[in-house]
Order: structure tokens, then C-alpha cells, then sequence
């Protein structure tokens, strides 16, 4: 059974499998990104409080969503590189940093650009943003430690490590608005209960964050190609495919 | 099957430094009343290999068993059976040559200071025990380190050229060692890239690239 | 006859204490650093102890954490460069072992001088003797959680040119909650509000991380020695 799982993780095949969802996934993602963008933008009524300023929701809140999954993702592709060997974990981690510190900062951006009409200041020291900037030097980090590294194996495992510890920083992020007295909204979507969002609103938004998430799979899948073919540059398989 | 049931067993081991595939399925066998030389020239992954032994370094592919068993399933009791001289004499400058052998050797065993000026005497730097490292010259050093080797009574020798830095004396006294460990029962790995001159039973294993 | 955990920490902490106290110039460097930056921001800032008394605790945690994290880089750095480390290594007790001993040992000279310190360090920047019982253990807690998530971040580290620097990047984000509870245990005592709820959350971190870091930090020794 464990050989199944091993095959799995085996770098052709998952060289194979990236390529082949590549076109798949950025389909998807352009339907969905043009969905959200277009109802969400022009279609959508404007926000009894916010006004026309809301429309923000539609960037900010799914690349935000995606600093937190994409950090968790290169988490437990680190844990499981380190735990079990599995190197491809270590491809899919390096492969994820620099796409979850994009999504971060355009994270931090919209939600700066937003704050200035809601609340009257680009930034604020509350502890989502706080946390949530805490999150972008977590990133910037283990990128750092992977490439101080002379030798890639060495480096790939000392920034597993640190990608692993620094997830309890994820919780810490989504939960602030709920422990700690924030500037920041709450939680509307994931919650128990309806969502506080009516259907014009809230489909535009969910589709825009299905759009990111199959963004941010193609995008990792292209990332992880390169990846593998680098790391494993030495084997037959690689410069038989590198020949054709 | 390569394992040697009452010493230490080496299978197939494959390691990769970066790019370079240091050591290309290395297997050997020690047992008790071995010496086994490893040689080799430079950057053919002796050190590599000697490191794979102690259990510093795992290997990519292959396996390293101590009485059998999987060294990292052993690792505190094949830790307390070995003794390891690296290529460097590893002590620490601003303390004694005493205060090195007890803060490295208290860790393994009980031992009295007594017990650590008579193997200091054996490698015949008795005078240095009270003197900070630093200030011994480098052929001192390595002798020092030799008595903390001896000092820790293991069963398991694995040293990375042991005679860098010694004058003839000092070769000779080394030489000594190791057949009176090896003629008593213990197995020595012994990393060299020149000849040895040992009375005692001597297989040679030799890397390359 | 084999020697237990707790001889072998022991034995450790007397062999980091020694080698220490043999250097007293390295010893005190952290102490005074701690003492010249704290200077720094009244000389930069205002003179007025009134004044200075709101920024105090923000301005002492900060000189804290960087004088704790000048001292970390050499956490490993000595015993790897001369190669006693991999006999720790092999000394059959376990790595956990000597990396909770040497990070104990770390925090007995730089943190606890440091908590020592923060009375004289207080008063020069206006803060109330009232207030130095919160402000001491809030130090002591955050100065022993910074040199557990310092000896991950060392054991990294060591053995990177330039490694002290990514050392500060990888620890000072770990660190920043410490930052926020501990200023803010301390703020709390100055103004006479109860600042026991800070405390307790500092000294959830602290257990946490103590708990939890001596693994990480192993793991990360191993990964530098190989």
C-alpha cells in the first residue's frame, strides 16, 4: 500500500500530473476570476455602509484567504518532506513560498488601499494586519534560508523546518479578529450560522476565490515542473524528457 | 546479506553531495579484532564515509547496522560503543586538556580524573593536562584527542586520519594503540591516505571516484 | 557505568558556564549592548523621564531582544567551527539533551542578566519601582522563550557566512507576539491596571515554545551536521 503512496510522490509522475493540469486549471481560473470580477464589479449593488469602496472584498479577502492556504500548503509539504523523505514535498514547498508571499503582499495592499476610506489610515497596528505582515517576513524567511544554502538538499530541509514551526502563526492570523479587540471585520463567510452576505454579494466573491485558488494551483503546478526537472536534473527520466 | 551479526555492517550506501555522487554503493563489514583502512584520494568520500558510519550523515540509499541492528533503532548504545576522531582534534581552546577529556568523555561514562591523567599519560602529554588547548602546539593537539579516544573505552574505533600531525614518535605511538586495541577485542575504522604499519590482521578498502 | 540525563545536562551547563566566565569580555557584550541601546532612544527621542516613561516599556523589550539576539549566533557557531560539536553529537545522551542544556546555559548568562540588569535600565528610562516586580518576569518569561525560538533559528543557521543576519530575520517574526505581551504586561504595570493576563499569555508562550522548541532545535542540529 505504501508503494502506491511512494509512486505517488515519485518525481516523473507528478511531473506528468503538473502538466497535464496546467491547461485545465487556468481555464478554470480565467472563467472564474472573469465571473467574480465582472458581477462583483458591475453588477453587484453598492454597500449600504461602505459604498462603492466595498468592491475591494472581491482581491482583498481571496488573496488573503490564499497567504493562509498557500503558507499551510508549504507547510505540510515541508512536514512531510522531513518526516517521511519524500523530496517531492520539498519541490512542492519552494515551489508555493513565492507565490503565498505574492498573494500576501497584494493582500496587505488591497487592505491598505481599502483601510484609507474605511477607516481613515493606510495602516493601522491591529493584530490581523500585524499577524497577517508577521506572515509576509515568515515567507520572505524561509526563502531566504533556502537559497543561503550552498548545498540544495541542506537548504531545502532547514527551510522545511522553518516553514513548519512558523505555521502556528496561521492560527494566530485567522483567529486575532475573534481573541483580540480588532479595527478589522470579522468573520463573515466561515462561520456557523448563514453568511452575513447577501447572494449578489457573496457568489461574485466565492468565485472569485475558487478563481484564485485554481490561479494559484496552475501557477504551482508550472512552478513545480521547473522544480522538479532542477532537482532532479541528474536523472535518465529528466534528460530524456529535456531531449524530446 | 552483508550483516555482520557481532560488528558493524555497511550495505550499499549511496550518498549525493549537491550534484557529485560521493559514494556510489559503498558496503564493508568490522568485527571485533578488525582494522580496516580506509584509503582513497582526495574528494573520493572518505570523511563522507566515515560520517555515514558514525551516524552523523544518512545516507540517500543504504544502510548501516551495528550488531545487526539499524544503527538509528541503536543509536544510544551504539553511541556509548564507539569512540570518534575527526579530522580536526576538536577541542575547546579556553579549557584544559583535562576539562576537554572530562566534559567529553563524562558524557558517555562515569570517569575519575585519574582514569583521564593516565590516558593522557599514554599519549604521552601528561605535561598539558592543566594547560588551555589553545596553546598547545598541533601535534600536542592530536594526541590529546587520541587519549580522549582512549579514555572512552569503546569497543568501536573510527578515526579520520589519526596521524596528521605527528612526528615519528608520535606515529609509533598511535601505531601502538590501535594493535593493543585491536589484539583486546575492539574493531578500529581507521581513514588514512598513506600505508599503515600495523602488526595486526589489516583489510583495506579502497574509494575512488 | 552509564551516565543519566540529568548528570549529562548538568555536566553540559558546568562545561557552557565555564567556557563563558572564561571569556568575560564576550560575557558582558550582550549586557552592555542592552545598556547603550536603551540610551539610545532618550538621546534620540525626548530627555524627559515624564515622557520617556509612555515609550519605556516598548524601548526596553526592544533593547532586550536585540541584545539576546547579538548572543545567539555563537549558541552553536563555537562547537561547530571546531568540530566538538558532532562529539556532543555522539555522545550517546541524545541531541535533545545538550541543546536543552546549552540553550539553558545560554539564557542563565545573557537573558537572566539581562532580567538582573532591567531595574537600573527602568529607572534611567522613568519607570516606576512598582512596576519592576511585572517588568522583570515579564523579562525573565520572554527572554527564555527568545532563546529557545533563537536556538531553532541558530541551529539553522550556524554555519552560514553571514548567518547572524538571517538569524535576526528568521527570529524576530517568532518573536513579535513576545514583543506585544510583554510591552504590554509591562505598560500595564506602570499605569497601575492588572497585568496579569499579559503574564499569563507570556507564560503560555514561554511553556509552549519550551516544550516544543528543544525538537525543533534538534532537528535543525542534525540537518546543519549532516
Amino acid at each position: 500500500m505504501w508503494t502506491w503512496f511512494y509512486k505517488l510522490a515519485s518525481p516523473p509522475y507528478v511531473y506528468g500530473v503538473a502538466a497535464a493540469l496546467i491547461p485545465w486549471l487556468l481555464g478554470g481560473a480565467a472563467l472564474a476570476m472573469v465571473y467574480g470580477l465582472i458581477a462583483g464589479l458591475a453588477i453587484a449593488p453598492p454597500d449600504y455602509q461602505q459604498g462603492e469602496a466595498y468592491r475591494m472584498i472581491y482581491v482583498h479577502v481571496p488573496s488573503a484567504v490564499l497567504s493562509l492556504t498557500i503558507y499551510t500548503v508549504m507547510a505540510a509539504a515541508s512536514a512531510v518532506a522531513l518526516i517521511w523523505r519524500i523530496k517531492v514535498g520539498h519541490a512542492v514547498s519552494a515551489a508555493a513560498a513565492p507565490i503565498g508571499a505574492s498573494f500576501t503582499l497584494l493582500a496587505l495592499v488591497t487592505g491598505s488601499l481599502w483601510g484609507r476610506p474605511m477607516w481613515g489610515t493606510y495602516w493601522a497596528w491591529d493584530p490581523r494586519l500585524t499577524s497577517e505582515l508577521i506572515l509576509l517576513f515568515l515567507y520572505v524567511g524561509v526563502m531566504s534560508l533556502r537559497s543561503a544554502f550552498e548545498d540544495p538538499s541542506r537548504g531545502d530541509r532547514a527551510a522545511a523546518l522553518l516553514a513548519t514551526v512558523g505555521v502556528v502563526n496561521v492560527p494566530i492570523v485567522h483567529f486575532s479578529v475573534v481573541w483580540w479587540n480588532s479595527l478589522h471585520q470579522g468573520a463573515t463567510i466561515v462561520r456557523l450560522g448563514a453568511p452575513k452576505m447577501p447572494g449578489s454579494m457573496l457568489w461574485p466573491l466565492l468565485s472569485m476565490w475558487l478563481g484564485f485558488m485554481l490561479f494559484f494551483a496552475a501557477v504551482l503546478c508550472i512552478r513545480l515542473q521547473g522544480e522538479v526537472l532542477n532537482r532532479e536534473r541528474q536523472s535518465t527520466w529528466v534528460r530524456e524528457a529535456v531531449k524530446s | 546479506m552483508n550483516m555482520a551479526v557481532d560488528g558493524l555492517g555497511v550495505e550499499k550506501v549511496h550518498v549525493w553531495r549537491g550534484d557529485r555522487h560521493v559514494l556510489q554503493g559503498v558496503s564493508l563489514t568490522l568485527r571485533p579484532r578488525e582494522l580496516l583502512h580506509v584509503s582513497g584520494p582526495n574528494g573520493s568520500g572518505k570523511t563522507t564515509l566515515l560520517r555515514v558510519v558514525c551516524g552523523l550523515l544518512r545516507p540517500e540509499q543504504g544502510r548501516v547496522s551495528w550488531l545487526g541492528q539499524s544503527i538509528s533503532s541503536v543509536r544510544a548504545e551504539y553511541q556509548a560503543a564507539l569512540a570518534y576522531a575527526s579530522h580536526e582534534p576538536a577541542l575547546k581552546g579556553d579549557l584544559t586538556a583535562l576539562e576537554n577529556l572530562r566534559f567529553a568523555v563524562g558524557l558517555k561514562r562515569r570517569v575519575s580524573a585519574g582514569e583521564l591523567r593516565a590516558s593522557l599519560e599514554r599519549t604521552g602529554v601528561a605535561a598539558c593536562a592543566d594547560l588551555p588547548a589553545r596553546v598547545l602546539s598541533a601535534g600536542q593537539r592530536r594526541r590529546v584527542a587520541m587519549a580522549r579516544v582512549l579514555a572512552m573505552s569503546a569497543s568501536l574505533w573510527l578515526l579520520d586520519e589519526p596521524f596528521t600531525n605527528l612526528d615519528a614518535a608520535g606515529t609509533n605511538l598511535v601505531s601502538g594503540l590501535l594493535q593493543s586495541h585491536v589484539e583486546q577485542g575492539g574493531a578500529a575504522l581507521v581513514v588514512a591516505h598513506h600505508d599503515l604499519k600495523i602488526a595486526v590482521a589489516m583489510r583495506r578498502l579502497e574509494l575512488g571516484p | 557505568m552509564s551516565v543519566g540525563a540529568l548528570e549529562a545536562f548538568a555536566l553540559v551547563v558546568r562545561r557552557e558556564l565555564c567556557l563563558s566566565f572564561r571569556r568575560p569580555d564576550q560575557l558582558l557584550q550582550p549586557l552592555v549592548f542592552f545598556l547603550i541601546v536603551t540610551t539610545l532612544f532618550p538621546l534620540g527621542l525626548s530627555l524627559q523621564l515624564s515622557l520617556l516613561r509612555d515609550m519605556a516599556p516598548g524601548v526596553l523589550w526592544v533593547a532586550a531582544l536585540l541584545s539576546s539576539l547579538l548572543s545567539l549566533d555563537s549558541l552553536f557557531k563555537s562547537d561547530a567551527d571546531d568540530g566538538t560539536l558532532e562529539q556532543l553529537a555522539l555522545c550517546g545522551q541524545g541531541l535533545t539533551v545538550i541543546v536543552v542544556a546549552k540553550t539553558f546555559a545560554h539564557w542563565l548568562v545573557t537573558g537572566a542578566a539581562l532580567v538582573l540588569a532591567s531595574p537600573v535600565v527602568g529607572t534611567a528610562l522613568g519607570i516606576p519601582g512598582s512596576a519592576f516586580p511585572t517588568m522583570m518576569l515579564s523579562l525573565g518569561l520572554g527572554t527564555l522563550t527568545l532563546s529557545w525560538l533563537g536556538a531553532i533559528g541558530a541551529g539553522l543557521t550556524v554555519g552560514l557566512k553571514r548567518g547572524n543576519v538571517l538569524l535576526s530575520l528568521i527570529v524576530l517574526p517568532l518573536a513579535m507576539p513576545l514583543l506585544i505581551f510583554g510591552a504590554g504586561a509591562t505598560d500595564r504595570a506602570i499605569s497601575g491596571t492588572p497585568a496579569a493576563g499579559a503574564l499569563y499569555f507570556l507564560a503560555a508562550l514561554c511553556v509552549f515554545t519550551c516544550t516544543l522548541a528543544p525538537f525543533a532545535a534538534t532537528v535543525a542540529l542534525r540537518i546543519t551536521l549532516e
